[in-house]
Order: structure tokens, then sequence, then C-alpha cells
């Protein structure tokens, strides 16, 4: 049995796979499924300072190889998550992710500032959501406005933060580097894709918002190229997602640069899918007698 | 209870209908816990997401559950190519599913079309005390109304063409039937504007009433969000839930249509 354990930010996790956020709920349901402390980590469903009823459904739309959603951030506001949901999960025996998301930099700060005084393990800024009107996207979208946020966001937290950057950018590298000189700890990657399904009989597109985020394998290789090109221009830890389904998937993106790696909608159609993960990483990693998972990270070698 | 997930074997497969199958799954622990009204997450080769389909009938001593469902796009075209023998990925049993009173109660079971299949369990428990009121398009879409009198109910059919049973709405039946004598519970399962017309009728015979609903759906187990209805709180105020999780029965009432 190789070392799985990686540190992201600080924070040990006991193996670099970690449900990606709005995939997993506030991770109760998948318990039925098996224990929540094989994961590395659990991101958490987006949360914001006030309780947000999302979009009008349909909220959901399959692609090739992918869906589109957009949910819109459907939450029950930071209190009622810090009350309600965060001590289920404290015992679980895995790293607890909180993913904040608002539309105005207040937001954001008083948002910060209740999970500071929370016992989460990490912040991941969600600066990327495509599915909210205002605020969401356009805050990752610019090096000037997401390197903004993140400063006030270091200054209302001294918790691990990790900021979540949208592949909807023309340089996703930059974004990395602004986030990082103000002071993030490290970075997650991708957000989803804006992308548009429509029926042609009616003529309206399927989704309510008429564009959602396109996630699943499709988007795989987008991913992987965008996590290797941010590896390569920051110090700071990359965690890896879009698209990831199986082992070999997990294994590419440490290879490309991620020192974590998240799942998220192959969970919709195999449950089980971050588990297998693990057990086939680590398999892997034993047959080709490498006894350390963080040797591999960034150990591509490119033409 | 707990949500399974599994490859299962099809024991029979029919068609009952133009682009109608009708598919036993032999599903011991599933079977074991899924009651009426609850419904499968069914994996669908070459496809992202799985397809939820209703619990039919549910047998625990031989161990099967039986989905009855139509070819409507990709994903259940490519589930009617299934047969006899294959296996069949299924994440079950999941929702809430109808509740039922003593089986001496008066119920009304309502189905609309594809919307029929998930009230026969239903309409077993309460046999003679139970009316089933199914419409469909035409003769040639009429399903399961053989199932329905085995287990003893009143059934009545109406058709949008005439070319079975009443010439026109299940709702006009409701109404008949209700103006008749009264019910303890109504269920209904169908096309929103026929929900929507059963809840007025219940509503105005001050019958209680449950609606099963269908959205688009993604994880199945109320994760994700996606799946999302409007209902209105306590207060009155809207807001969504999910009809995997919290349906996808709804109390009628609760129901924004
Ligand atoms: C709780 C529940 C129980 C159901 N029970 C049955 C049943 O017993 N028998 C039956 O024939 N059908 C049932 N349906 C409807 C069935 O799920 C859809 O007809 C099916 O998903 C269509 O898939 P498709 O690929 O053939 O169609 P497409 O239109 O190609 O599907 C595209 C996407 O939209 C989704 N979708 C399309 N129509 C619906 C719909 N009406 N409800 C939910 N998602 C939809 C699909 O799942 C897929 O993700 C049920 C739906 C729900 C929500
Ligand atoms: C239904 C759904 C809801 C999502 N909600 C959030 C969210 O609240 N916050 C967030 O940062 N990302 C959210 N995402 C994006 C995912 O976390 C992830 O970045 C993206 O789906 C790509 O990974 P995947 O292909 O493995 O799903 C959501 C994705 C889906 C499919
Ligand atoms: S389908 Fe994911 S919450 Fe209902």
């Amino acid at each position: 049995m190789a070392n799985l354990k990686v540190n992201i930010a600080g924070v040990d996790f006991k193996n670099p796979i970690i449900t990606a956020s709005g995939c997993f709920g506030f991770g109760r349901e998948y318990e039925d499924f098996y224990p929540l402390s094989k994961l590395g980590g659990i991101s958490l469903k987006g949360t914001t300072y006030e309780e947000r009823l999302g979009n009008p459904p349909a909220r959901i739309a399959e692609t090739a190889s992918g869906i589109l959603n957009s949910v819109g951030l459907q939450n029950p506001g930071v209190r009622h998550f810090i009350q309600e949901d965060l001590p289920y999960l404290l015992d679980k025996g895995t790293v607890i992710i909180a993913n904040a998301a608002g539309s105005a930099i207040e937001d954001y700060r008083l948002l910060a500032e209740a999970l500071d005084a929370s016992a989460v393990d990490m912040i991941e800024l969600n600066i990327s959501c495509p599915n909210v009107k205002s605020g969401g996207l356009t805050f990752g979208a610019s090096c000037e406005s997401a390197a903004g946020i993140v400063r006030e966001i270091r200054k209302a937290t001294s918790k691990p933060l990790m900021v979540k950057l949208t592949p909807n950018v023309t340089d996703i590298a930059s974004i990395a580097q602004a986030v990082e000189a103000e002071g993030a700890d490290a970075v997650s990657l991708i957000n989803t894709l804006v992308g548009m399904r429509i029926d042609i009989e009616s003529r309206r597109p399927v989704l309510h918002q008429n564009t959602g985020g396109l996630s699943g394998p499709a988007v795989f290789p987008v991913a992987l190229a965008m996590v290797w090109k941010v590896a390569n221009a920051v110090k700071i830890p990359v965690v890896g997602l879009g698209g990831v389904e199986k082992w070999q998937d997990a294994i590419e993106m440490m290879l490309a640069g991620a020192t974590g790696v998240q799942v998220g909608t192959a969970m919709f159609y195999d449950p089980y899918a971050p588990v297998k993960i693990i057990e086939g990483m680590n398999e892997w990693l034993d047959r080709n007698g490498i006894a350390d998972v963080n040797e591999i990270i960034g150990q591509v070698r490119p033409w | 209870m707990s949500y399974i997930q599994n490859v299962y074997p099809i024991q029979s497969r029919t068609a009952i209908a133009r682009d109608v199958f009708d598919v036993l799954v032999h599903c011991p622990e599933l079977a074991a816990q899924s009651r009426a009204g609850q419904f499968v997450h069914i994996r669908v080769p070459g496809h992202t997401l799985r397809r939820p389909i209703s619990i039919c009938e549910v047998d625990r001593a031989k161990g099967t559950i039986r989905l009855v469902y139509e070819v409507r796009g990709s994903g259940t075209e490519a589930l009617s190519n299934l047969t006899t023998g294959d296996l069949m990925d299924i994440m079950g049993p999941l929702g809430n599913g109808f509740t039922l009173l003593e089986p001496d109660a008066k119920a009304i079971v309502v189905g609309g079309g594809i919307g029929t299949p998930p009230m026969l369990e239903t309409a077993k428990h309460y046999a003679e005390n139970c009316t089933a009121i199914l419409g469909f398009r035409d003769a040639a879409h009429v399903i399961l109304d053989e199932d329905f009198d085995a287990c003893g109910c009143d059934v009545r059919l109406a058709t949008d063409d005439g070319s079975r049973g009443h010439h026109g709405f299940v709702t006009d039946l409701l109404r008949q039937r209700l103006a008749e004598e009264s019910a303890d519970i109504i269920y209904a399962c169908g096309p929103k504007g026929m929900l929507k017309a059963v809840a007025d009728l219940a509503a105005e015979f001050g019958v209680r009433c449950q609606v099963s609903l269908e959205e688009r759906m993604g994880c199945g187990v109320g994760a994700c969000l996606v799946c999302a209805c409007k209902v209105a709180r306590e207060n009155g105020d809207p807001t969504y839930k999910h009809v995997c999780k919290d349906g996808p029965v709804f109390e009628a009432k609760e129901v924004i249509f």
C-alpha cells in the first residue's frame, strides 16, 4: 500500500480524492453507499451569506459525455449551514471544505467571517459560478477583480484558502498568479464551461436560464491542459477537477501537477466513483513500485 | 431505508403497447425495501445521466420489481434494447413514495398515460376500496387496465379520442366519481396540466390529494439540487424542494403548479 497522504494548503488529506462542490450536497446522501472517511475530503455545496432559492427548472440537460447545469447556488445560507449541516460532518474523518459564493464583495466578506469562526477545515472561494446573474463568474473573469476579492477575503479569514477558478477566461494561469499574489493558499480548477442546448421542437433552450455550466468527461482534456498550465505558473498547490471519472484520469491530473483531484459529475452515474478512483490509484502506484503518491505530482514529461 | 446501486438481471421484458415496455428485474435487496410511489434511477449505456423510472410493482417474495416505460428519447430508446438476461444498472429505491392509509379507506388513483404505472402498487393496497381512473391518448395506448382490474379496483377509462372508455379527460371521470361518493384520498401521476386539474378538483371536494411529480434529474439522491419543483412554505412563501428526495410525491396543496 503506497502512501496516499497529501498536504494542501497546510491541511493533511488521507488521500488526494475530494468530492466536488455541488455534486455531493452536504455529504449525507452518499453515506448510504460508503463511509465518508474513505474520502480525502469533501467540498460542500456552494454556500452564500443569505439563503438562495436557485434558478427555476429545468436546471440540467444532457450533452455528449457531459451535462449542463444551472442550479444557481441554491443553499440555505451560511448560518443554517453552520448550525444544521456542519455539526453532522465534523466527526466523519474527512477534510471538510466550505465552498463560499456570493454576488457582492460585502456578502463574501460576511460569509468568510462566519466560516472563519466555524469548524470547517478549509474555504474554497468560488469566484467562478456561471449560473448566477451577478457576482460569481464576474469576480473570477479578470486578474484585477479576482485579486481584489481574494485580498478582501484574506483579511477576513485565517483559514486555509483555496480559490476556485473559472475556465471561461483567456488566460487562466495569469488569474492563478494574481490570486496567489494576494495570499491564496491553493487554487482549484476548473469550474464549469458555459454551454447551451436547444429543444428543436419548442425552439426553447433546454435550461430555463438559457445557458448553463458544462461538466463531465467531455471537459476532462480542457481541464487537464489548464491544470498543467496553472501548475507551471504558481508555487501554491493546485487541485484539479473537471470530468474526472476513473483512476487513470486522477493520475493524469496529478502528473500534470495537481496535488488533489476532485470528482463531481461522475458520481451521478456511478456513486462509487471517488472510492473506485482511490482504490485504482493505490493499485497503480503499487504495481509501479511507487511508494508515495507525492512522487508523481507534476511528473509529466512534456515534449 | 438506504440507497442501493448494483447491476441486476432482467427476468422478462415484453412490449405492452407501441413503444411501451414492461420489464421485470430480479433485485431482491432492492425489492425488499421498495414502496409504492418510489422510483429507481437507471444507468443508460452511452449516456451521462441515469433515467428515473417509477416502480410499478414490487414482489418481495420473488425478489422482483416491475418497471413500465415508454420510449421518449434516446435514453429510453437505449433502455428498450435491454432484454431478458441482460443486466440493468439500478440505483434505488429513491424518493418518498405515497402515504398509504389503512386498506379499508376509500382511495382514488388517477393515472394519465405513462403516469399510470406508479399507481398500480398503490391500487393493490386498497384493492376493492380503490377506484382507478386511467386516461390515455387512444385505445392503442391503453396499458395496465387488466392489472388494475386484477387487484379488484373499480377501473374507469378515458381516452382523448373516445376510442375506448369515456371520450374526454380523467378529470370528467374524477368529478363523476367524487359526486357519487366521497373519498379519503386521491393519488395522481401524469402530465402537469392533469395534476393541476386533479388538485383543483380535490380541493373543491375537500379530499386529501397526493401528486407524483417529474423533473429532470442528476444524482437522484438529493445532493445536486437540479430536480427543483416549486412549493409553498408553511407561511405561503415559495421555495424549491427536490423531486428525487423530498418527492416525487407531494401533497397537492403544497405544490405551486
Ligand atoms: C420520478 C419519475 C418517475 C418516472 N417514471 C416513469 C415511468 O415509470 N415510466 C416512464 O416511461 N417514464 C417515467 N418517467 C419519465 C422518464 O424518466 C423520462 O421519459 C425519461 O427520462 C426520458 O429520457 P429519454 O432519454 O428517453 O428522453 P430525452 O428527452 O432524450 O432525455 C433528455 C434528458 O431529459 C430527461 N427527461 C426527459 N423527460 C423527462 C421527464 N418526463 N421526467 C424526468 N426527466 C426527463 C432525461 O432523463 C434526460 O436526462 C419518470 C420520471 C420521473 C422524474
Ligand atoms: C449540479 C452541479 C452543481 C454545482 N455546484 C457548484 C457549486 O455550488 N460551487 C462550485 O464551486 N462548483 C459547483 N459545480 C461545479 C463542480 O464543482 C465542478 O467544478 C465541475 O462540475 C467540473 O467537475 P466535474 O466534471 O467532475 O463535475 C457544480 C457542478 C454541478 C454539475
Ligand atoms: S437529482 Fe440531484 S437533487 Fe434531485
